[in-house]
């Protein structure tokens, strides 16, 4: 049976992660909590936490906050100030290769590169969300009516992907061969890289907060609907002309969270009442995982041995599920 | 997504440069009233204010992928209400102050067309605040001061000082002729009652009417009264000159019991068609064989309706429709209404 370790705290958790396979809360009160021998935290951002992603090596948590300000932190309670941005809103984060970090204010990507150095990239419209490629140093953004390709290593031009609309959230393929937005209208799109090829996958009821690629990039989990979404993306021309699997379909709340095992095609889908299933893509077998709670689920993670998943809500109700028990 | 958070009310505050709005922000910041308010700002500039609940915002407008024109969001206001409401005990109410070239519909839409932003919070009222004297010329060279009055369920006519009784009274007059049902509260240096641009519920169909007994009642004639001598209802005639300067016009319908087979259809078709030019409509719609009040509101083609309250005995059973808008055909829309009668 799985067991449930809950840690109730007080504000929306913005993400839940584990760092060093310590699981790690960062909460929108600026706070970041970590389960490590006992409760302990560290008061990170003043006025606010805004983005939280874990590092590629996973073991750092890097946040940005309402304080302009990008920190790395370590299992151990220490900070580091990778940048002071002043009075500007840190929106955004994404973790790249050799630890580089992208992080967002306003109009402007910004990039620390692996030495350090920052590049900024100044955009016509608000950047909204930010994916490091999976290969290379390249980052992708989010913005008013498509998605721009930056190299900030080079000063190469920019790639432009259009597509009229408001993309929000964006991520690119494990294999890099695609990138997909969220969009403000319920659907999700994407671009084969290759040949610029257009992939709309839309009919959702609510906006898309979570995606999560399965093992070897097969899958591409999605919130949004009653049910986790799921697309196929076995093939070179991805889910075009496929029905996507829906799992774990509920009839009064939406899933929220998604996010795939590591090594397995088993999901987790965290929903609108705080429940958390896990479901098998092979047989959509269902098992419930934690009972509903006050809120929303808002992010999940699982651990390296894709044994345990943190987790947390926009109630501030947090915690570890072990699925072994 | 939960429900169990009382959604939190949005005031949105209009107005050109150099119409008393700081003024009225810094007030609505210091003054004791016992509310936390999170403010939205296109600048911090002038709010002489320390506050970490004072935001920057960039104006930045969304269209919507779905096919209609006039359906615009505020990209930047779904962010930062979105930032805000995860952390709700922070403050009782939010206030939106936009630029006074800002148009005010994309800033009421997203509140509506939102999912998210329209799961927390609510918009409360619009206020536009007006400078007596500046605003006859600001009628002529702009658009915007117009739509800021039509879309107004307030509207703060300030700096009276600086103007004549004569004047004022036809200031009031253009005001009235953009939007008959919006509240005016004559104020100088900003000095309205906060109680009275705070906390209306404008938005609140029922409440809005509690609010307003005389909705909707102070037809044309009576402002009329101030600058023509016809007491008349010649409304067309009344208003030519005054298209001409905004573009902005209402046409206020007045009709019977409603057959709600050919009214539902026909509003919604209307909303569809003159959804654009439509900035605002409000209306009290007497049902045929419905003992209750049925009330509408839209801003372009959003449309909501729900039942009031019933008709009070010797309370004229009658339906009332008020449209704001630019280019609108009143003839066509007065006779497919009438023709939507029981």
């Amino acid at each position: 049976m799985p067991t449930v370790a809950p840690l109730d705290l007080t504000a929306h958790c913005i993400a839940a992660s584990f760092i060093s396979d310590i699981p790690h809360f960062a909460l929108a009160d600026g706070t970041v909590h970590r389960l490590d021998h006992g409760h302990k935290h560290l008061d990170a951002h003043e006025g606010g936490l805004l983005c939280a992603v874990a590092n590629e090596t996973r073991d750092r948590l890097l946040t940005g906050g309402e304080d302009g300000k990008v920190l790395s932190l370590g299992t151990n309670g220490t900070a580091q100030t990778l940048a002071e941005i002043g009075r500007k809103w840190v929106s955004a984060i994404a973790a790249g290769p050799r630890n580089a970090v992208a992080f967002a204010t306003g109009r402007t990507a910004h990039v620390r590169l692996p030495d350090g150095t920052v590049k900024s990239f100044d955009h016509p419209r608000t950047v909204e969300g930010l994916a490091f490629a999976p290969k290379g140093m390249r980052i992708a953004v989010a913005r008013y009516n498509g998605a721009t390709l930056h190299f900030p290593a080079t000063a190469g031009k920019p790639a432009e992907l259009e597509w009229a609309g408001a993309h929000i959230g964006i991520t690119f393929s494990p294999d890099g061969n695609f990138l997909v937005t969220a969009m403000q209208e319920n659907a999700l799109h994407g671009w084969k890289l290759a040949d610029g090829k257009h992939m709309r996958m839309a009919g959702y009821p609510a906006k898309v907060k979570s995606l999560s690629w399965g093992p070897k990039g097969k899958w591409l989990a999605s919130s949004g609907a009653p049910a986790a979404i799921v697309w196929p993306f076995q093939t070179k021309d991805g889910p075009m002309g496929k029905a996507p699997l829906e799992l774990g379909t509920r009839g009064d709340t939406m899933a929220t969270t998604v996010a795939f095992h590591p090594t397995e095609e088993i999901l987790a889908i965290g929903y609108g009442d705080g429940m958390v299933m896990a479901v098998r893509v092979a047989d959509a077998k269902e098992v419930l995982l934690r009972r509903p709670g006050k809120g929303a689920i808002t992010s999940m993670d699982w651990d390296r041995e894709g044994r345990r998943i943190a987790f947390g809500s926009e109630a501030g109700e947090c915690g570890v599920i072990d699925i072994a028990g | 997504m939960s429900d169990a958070q009382a959604q939190i009310p949005v005031t949105v505050l209009t107005g050109y440069l150099g119409s008393g709005k700081t003024t009225l922000l810094n007030r609505i910041l210091s003054e004791d009233h016992g509310k936390r308010y999170a403010v939205i700002v296109n600048e911090f500039g002038e709010i002489g204010i320390d506050n970490d609940l004072i935001v920057e915002s960039d104006e930045e407008i969304y269209e919507m992928n779905n096919g209609c024109i006039c359906c615009t969001v505020r990209g930047d206001l779904i962010r930062t209400v979105e930032t805000l409401m995860r952390r709700p005990g922070r403050f009782d109410a939010i206030l939106v102050e936009t630029t006074g070239l800002a148009d005010p519909a994309p800033v009421a839409q997203t509140f509506f067309m939102d999912d998210d932003v329209r799961a927390k919070t609510r918009l409360d009222a619009v206020v536009a605040l007006v400078d007596a004297k500046h605003l006859p010329l600001r009628l002529k060279d702009s658009r915007e001061a117009a739509d800021q009055i039509a879309f107004a369920d307030v509207v703060v006519l300030n700096k009276t000082d600086l103007v004549s009784e004569d004047e004022l009274r036809q200031v009031e007059a253009s005001i009235r002729r953009i939007n008959p049902s919006a509240r005016i509260h004559r104020t100088e240096r900003s000095a309205v009652n906060l109680t009275d641009v705070l906390d209306r519920g404008a938005f609140d169909l029922k409440r809005a009417l509690d609010n307003d007994p005389h909705f909707l009642d102070n037809d044309h004639d009576h402002e009329h009264s101030h600058d023509h001598d016809d007491h008349d209802h010649h409304h067309d005639h009344a208003h030519s000159s005054h298209i001409e300067e905004s573009g902005v016009k209402s046409i206020a319908l007045r009709g019977g019991d409603m057959d709600p087979k050919k009214f539902f259809p026909w509003i919604e078709k209307t909303t569809q068609i003159d959804g654009a030019n439509i900035l605002r409509l409000k209306g009290i719609i007497a049902i045929k064989d419905d003992p209750e009040r049925y009330v509408v509101q839209g801003v372009h083609m959003i449309l909501e309706g729900d039942h009031q309250r019933a008709w009070k005995d010797g309370e004229k059973r009658e339906s009332r429709l008020v449209f704001i808008g630019r280019e609108l055909d009143e003839e066509r829309l007065r006779r497919t209404f009438e023709a939507c009668q029981a």
